[in-house]
């Protein structure tokens, strides 16, 4: 790879490096067999074959993996970046590889880079193997479906990698950095069901709130256009289907969810690199 | 040239440099000496660009070490005092020296073959799996090869062996002309034939100043 004569050579270099350092990792092997093997048991289990709920075939397999990725993508992606950059700063590491004329710009964008490749590729190859093994199955391929899909895991790694560089930038240790990441998985998971029931029963918030509430919420904006993708009235989700498709219709709602989360992860990297650049760095 | 004027920094209520005023010229090798905790780490890392200042100011080469970072770091060489537990293997740290330094991969080689360290054998080798002389062979092999105007060295001898620190000693008075050499010590006689000025730190101050 010769990147030595780009003009953002240094960018391509901390995250092709980062890249590179990820890939040999023992969390990046776990990952990567995880959501594999998720496609993988899928198929063993014969879920292409069955048919609930009126959906069956890879639409069915899809389904399947996009609600299992809802719950464990955010954490896993959580978990493997939060610790990038308070990590390095913990041990020492960004003391020497910083003392090199590498802009702190550079450095911060470059290991977003590579942490986002890292963590998006693995899903996105999962989703790829499962079309290919459908398709030598005989199965039809749901073309739009996949290509949303992939949009909609784009977007949710972009929000969760933005909330991990934020953590990691202003989180002097490594071990804060986790227990943070982990209270607001859990604290997202939570807005998703249980507080969200819990704030309507108690009936001192309007519904419009607690719905504005819920699709603030990147995990929960992902998982009801994801169901829409299949069921564009939201009909299993009974009266709150109402008041989302009466403020948008179903296409717009769908590019909401993809353009939503991923700003956010954006907005909030853009947070974390200022505040790497404004804060002592070791 | 690195000048320091009435450099503050604290850590919450500690004052880790206090109002320190010191200038460091070329030609000069400097020995900064001082217990635990007498500022001097805090004190380079402040040159490095690492610390946003309480108050005060430092140039090096009349360039801010924070706004001007890229540039001011074209002009240093740094080996911290613990190498640190770099997981990249020894040939991407040397890609990642080169392309962001513009050192020659061969002078690094020729450093370091100097020193004792065979590196083409080592090249797949994470650096953090490597012997803590190993490690410092090669910070030291890098730092030499950039050469800079400005080598800060924070003990940079600690995990050699009494051969290597000949070589090292012998390589840096080879090198020594038109530079600043800062060197963080607490073991004065072993640099004393390459340094010309000692500088005492006590609790963030500069307690002595003498050029020998």
């Amino acid at each position: 790879m010769n990147i030595r004569n780009s003009k953002y050579k240094n960018l391509f270099l901390v995250s092709y490096l980062d890249l590179k350092e990820s890939i040999r990792s023992k969390w990046f092997l776990i990952y990567s067999i995880v959501f594999g093997g998720l496609i993988a048991l899928f198929f063993i289990a014969g879920v292409t074959e069955s048919q609930v709920m009126g959906f069956s075939g890879l639409s069915r397999l899809l389904l399947m993996y996009i609600q299992i990725t809802i719950v464990i993508l955010p954490i896993f992606i959580l978990i493997t970046t939060v610790r990038s950059i308070s990590n390095d700063r913990d041990s020492h590491i960004l003391e020497y590889m910083l003392s090199f004329p590498i802009s702190l710009k550079e450095y911060y964008w470059g290991k977003l880079l590579g942490r986002f490749i890292t963590v998006y590729l693995p899903v996105l190859f999962a989703m790829i193997i499962a079309v290919v093994y459908g398709v030598t199955k005989g199965a039809t391929v749901p073309w739009e479906l996949f290509f949303l899909y992939i949009g909609l895991l784009f977007a949710m790694s972009s929000s969760f990698l933005g909330i991990s560089f934020l953590i990691s930038s202003f989180v002097k240790s490594s071990e804060v950095a986790l227990g943070l990441a982990f209270f607001i998985w859990i604290f997202l998971l939570s807005f998703i069901d249980i507080a969200l029931i819990s704030l309507m029963l108690s009936q001192r918030v309007s519904s419009e709130l607690i719905i504005f509430i819920s699709l603030i919420n990147p995990m929960e904006i992902f998982r009801v256009s994801a169901i829409s993708l299949f069921d564009p009235q939201l009909t299993v989700m009974g009266p709150v289907a109402f008041y989302i498709l009466d403020i948008f219709s179903q296409k717009v709602f769908v590019l909401l969810s993809i353009l939503y989360p991923t700003l956010l992860g954006l907005g909030l990297a853009f947070l974390g690199n200022r505040i790497f650049q404004k804060k002592d760095l070791v | 040239m690195i000048e320091i004027k009435n450099v503050t920094k604290r850590f919450d209520k500690t004052i880790s440099l206090n109002n320190i005023t010191i200038d460091f010229n070329i030609g000069e090798s400097i020995a900064l000496m001082g217990a635990n905790g007498a500022g001097k780490t805090t004190l380079i890392r402040a040159i490095l660009g690492y610390y946003h200042l309480d108050s005060g100011s430092i140039f090096v080469n009349s360039l801010n070490p924070i706004k001007d970072r890229v540039e001011v770091l074209k002009h240093i060489s740094f080996v911290p005092q613990l190498p640190p537990p770099i997981k990249l293997n020894i040939g991407e740290l040397l890609d990642y020296v080169s392309i962001s330094s513009d050192i020659s991969i061969d002078l690094i080689r020729e450093y370091a073959n100097e020193l004792k360290l065979d590196i083409d054998s080592n090249l797949k080798k994470s650096f953090f799996k490597l012997s803590g002389g190993m490690k410092q062979k090669l910070l030291i092999a890098i730092s030499l090869a950039k050469q800079s105007d400005i080598i800060i060295y924070d003990e940079p001898t600690a995990n050699l062996d009494p051969k290597a620190r000949e070589d090292f000693y012998r390589l840096l008075e080879k090198s020594s002309n038109n530079k600043i050499m800062l060197f963080v010590t607490h073991r004065l006689e072993e640099v004393s034939s390459l340094v010309n000025r000692e500088v005492y730190m006590d609790l963030g101050n500069v307690i002595s100043d003498k050029k020998i």
